[in-house]
């Protein structure tokens, strides 16, 4: 386990590298200056020249990459061009909206996901089984913006349950953000529990075909003994890697949800930065969210070894 | 036993009333988040739309209607020449921070403003300032090195607000001023919050709590309003939706103008838009109220020149350029470009994105073609605006009295005339109203016949509020959200 644990964390150091590097001098290159963008259009060229030297702008290419990744190493992300805040804080900031939301959107999803394909696989044909192939069906094709938008009108606007959008921010109390995040996680849930949902059913099929199915069967286990016990065990590693990919892409991609409930989150703060090319935002973002993708995948690889024996043994 | 009750219940109506009490609060939306909220170091409308007179003040400031009243200098003398303006500046004033305001902040702010490492973006307002000095605590000297009629206006911009050399180098995060609220904080991606300053040397605003709320999505802005979630949205970003709140009575539909002339920039340097004949051509090839019914749902005022028509001193010239798609095609055979490509840049806001695909089927029909890319700010800002790489771009100069643009051939259209230059040089060195509304109509008039670029419209301010909240600005004359003079009426 620990050599295993050792060689998955040396080829995550390496992506790490590797990744800065892309980022850096790939982002580097898109047209347009941030200074130039704060001054706006009456500015004078030597005003903007002023600002470019109190940004730091005015030195190489090379030495702001070792600057930003030696300040990284060290945990500071460098100062914000627009915003004038450590990019640290920003982030932290963020993510204090954008990781409770993932999480919570996929606990929903999760809890939707598991009973749902249990008992659609369980049921194998019947009508209860076409029906939730039919409803997830609709879950992954309805776009989750527009879902999002029916929910603000009902429950925000006719019914006056939730805020249209908006987040307090922690100090505010515990229940009044999970409140103002709840419409929020459902939006981003319904697609995720349905994919999710379709997975675990084929997933649970599957292993209900095996030999060892047959047998625990034989030896006079009930169907939901079977199911519970054997079945979803074995079941978990696909749904597994599902989950995973999951959590990165609800961290960095709900944008689109973000918009529409303007939430604060990490998503917004990307393509604000962008269109403000706050360069070393951008660049500190992407980063992390790298950083955070390869390490739910190291995770999940170690959850694996732990779901199944033999993957450990293998390595 | 009788009596007592009608004391129980007096007593339960004076303690009932309070509830009943008008709101003093009042929560704003805005399209875009302030990068930060120094206003004298970033071009950004945000960062004004939530400081300006609110939390910091300058030694003039501007009414709703854009004149230009007594802000931290209660007077002002000026010497015959018209060089030397001594500021008489308010008594008692402290900043968010309780430290004095004196002459000194002022010194400080403009040699601040106008020093070599300003990164001032609007750093031509104090280009005519000689000197500054404080003649004692409440006074100041203001030498220029040549008259300027427009001083007292640029002093009431939202770069010019007078700040402290104690707290100037946190503004941009924790903004200290001298204005009628203070800032409490900001949670960044969703909202600021000011609160009333209790040692504000005016009037009291009514209002107790202030809060800015950033929501950049239409639709998040319909829900936003439709839930009570924001009680005002001064510059509304769903023009569509404004015809349903009209016929909401809980909400009032406010519409009013800003300083934004929306224009369809021509760059001189390109050949064929050098020629006169072809500019002619493209002012009459383009049918104004087509943009403003197809692009803006109807708002916005045609002009006919770079001036805004709710100023004294705007002449109507629309006629000049009135739509004429057949002298259009006349005038461009005579140039001999019947058959003319032309680039058309268009950055990122709505007048620009459907204006362009309007305004580019107007000149098909009168046989230019156009190549339309579409770029986003920055990429604009960075060549177009510096680069003045294009031949047609469509953008709304938002700066209050700009027209001085058409006077500087390096701006990015690269119009050099003389004539215009003469004009404005003059009108900046005369302060007499009289001569200056004369010189003011003869570049009006100078722009127009030659056709410098093509004159669309004013952009309109929409916005939607509560219907029970007064005071809010109809019109921008810079980008504000003054919220001293705004309460609820219920």
């Amino acid at each position: 386990m620990l050599r295993f644990a050792l060689q998955r964390l040396t080829s995550l150091t390496i992506s790490l590298i590797v990744a800065s590097m892309v980022i850096f001098f790939v982002i580097e290159v898109i047209p347009g200056d941030p200074a130039a963008y704060m001054l706006g259009m009456n500015a004078q060229p030597e005003t903007v020249a002023a600002l470019r030297r109190d940004l730091g702008l005015d030195q190489g290419l090379f030495v702001r990459y070792l600057a930003w990744v030696g300040g990284m190493v060290t945990g500071d992300f460098g100062t914000s061009y627009t915003y004038r805040v450590p990019v640290s804080e920003l982030i932290m900031a963020r993510l204090g909206v954008s990781l409770p939301l993932t999480v919570y959107a996929l606990v929903l999803s999760t809890l939707i996901a598991f009973p749902v394909g249990l008992i659609a696989a369980a049921r194998r044909g019947s009508a209860l089984d076409a029906g939730i192939m039919g409803g997830t069906q609709l879950g992954i094709a309805l776009p989750n913006f527009w879902f999002a938008m029916l929910l603000v009108l009902f429950f925000s606007i006719t019914l006056q349950w939730f805020s249209a959008g908006g987040f307090p921010g922690w100090d505010a109390g515990f229940w009044i953000n999970i409140q103002a995040l709840t419409l929020p996680a459902v939006a981003l849930a319904l697609p995720q529990a349905s994919i999710l949902a379709r997975v675990m059913r084929s997933a649970v099929i599957e292993t209900l075909g095996q030999d060892y199915i047959r047998t625990a069967r034989a030896k006079g286990l009930t169907s939901r003994q079977t199911v519970v016990r054997h079945a979803l065990r074995n079941a978990l590693i696909p749904v597994l890697t599902i989950i995973g990919l999951q959590f990165s892409f609800l961290l960095a991609g709900g944008i689109i949800i973000e918009n529409v409930f303007f939430l604060p989150g990490l998503g917004r703060l990307i393509f604000q930065a962008i269109t403000q090319r706050d360069l070393i935002v951008v660049e500190s973002v992407v980063m992390i969210l790298v950083f955070a993708v390869i390490l739910v995948t190291f995770l999940v690889d170690l959850t694996y070894a732990a779901a199944d024996p033999r993957l450990r043994r293998r390595a | 036993m009788l009596g007592r009750l009608k004391i129980g219940l007096a007593v339960l109506a004076m303690v009932a009333t309070p509830a009943l009490a008008q709101r003093t609060d009042i929560s704003v939306g805005m399209v875009l988040e302030p990068p930060n909220l120094d206003p004298t170091s970033g071009a950004a409308a945000a960062i004004r739309e939530v400081t300006y007179s609110n939390i910091y003040e300058g030694l003039t400031r501007f009414g709703p209607d854009g004149s230009v009243n007594p802000g931290l200098a209660e007077s002002w003398d000026i010497s015959e020449d018209g060089t030397v303006y001594t500021f008489h500046l308010r008594d008692g004033v402290e900043f968010h921070d309780g430290t004095a305001f004196t002459a000194d902040d002022v010194v400080f702010t403009l040699d601040r403003a106008r020093d070599e490492d300003s990164t001032n973006a609007q750093k031509q307002l104090f280009a005519a300032i000689d000197s500054v000095r404080a003649v004692d605590e409440h006074t100041v000297e203001v030498t220029l090195s040549q008259p300027q009629g427009a001083f007292l206006f640029n002093m009431a911009w939202g770069d010019a607000v007078i700040m402290s050399p104690e707290s100037v180098e946190d503004n941009a995060t924790n903004p200290v001023g001298t204005g009628a609220f203070r800032f409490v904080r900001w949670v960044q991606g969703d909202r600021v919050e000011l609160e009333r300053n209790p040692d504000y040397w005016g009037e009291a605003p009514a209002l107790e709590r202030a809060t800015f709320r950033f929501i950049s999505d239409p639709s998040a802005a319909f829900a936003a309003m439709m839930a009570g979630d924001v009680d005002a949205f001064p510059n509304f970003p769903a023009p569509e939706t404004l015809e349903q709140f009209e016929a909401d009575p809980r909400f009032e539909v406010i519409v009013g103008s800003t300083e934004g002339e929306t224009i369809l920039s021509m760059n001189h340097e390109n050949e064929a838009l050098s020629d006169i004949r072809v500019r002619q051509a493209i002012s009459h090839a383009i049918n104004r109220q087509d943009i403003i019914d197809g692009a803006m749902f109807g708002y916005g005022t045609p002009i006919g020149t770079h001036f805004a028509p709710h100023n004294p001193d705007y002449l109507d010239l629309t006629d000049n350029s009135a739509y004429d798609p057949e002298a259009a095609r006349e005038l461009l055979a005579e140039a001999g470009h019947e058959d003319l490509t032309l680039r058309l840049m268009l950055p990122p806001p709505t007048y620009a994105r459907r204006g362009g695909e309007i305004i580019a089927a107007q000149l098909r029909d009168v046989g230019i073609e156009t190549e339309i890319t579409n770029m986003e700010w920055a990429q604009w800002l960075e060549q177009v605006f510096s680069g003045a790489d294009f031949d047609l771009t469509i953008v709304s100069h938002t700066e209050p009295m700009d027209i001085g643009i058409y006077a500087r051939p390096d701006y990015y259209f690269q119009y050099d005339s003389a004539e215009m230059q003469e004009i404005m040089e003059e009108l900046d060195m005369t302060s007499d109203p009289e001569a200056r509304t004369e010189l003011l109509h003869e570049a009006q008039r100078h722009i127009a016949d030659d056709s410098v670029v093509a004159f669309l419209f004013q952009l309109a301010k929409t916005g939607v509020a509560n219907a029970d909240i007064e005071g809010l600005w109809e019109n921008a004359p810079v980008p504000a959200n003054d919220l001293t003079g705004v309460r609820w009426t219920e």
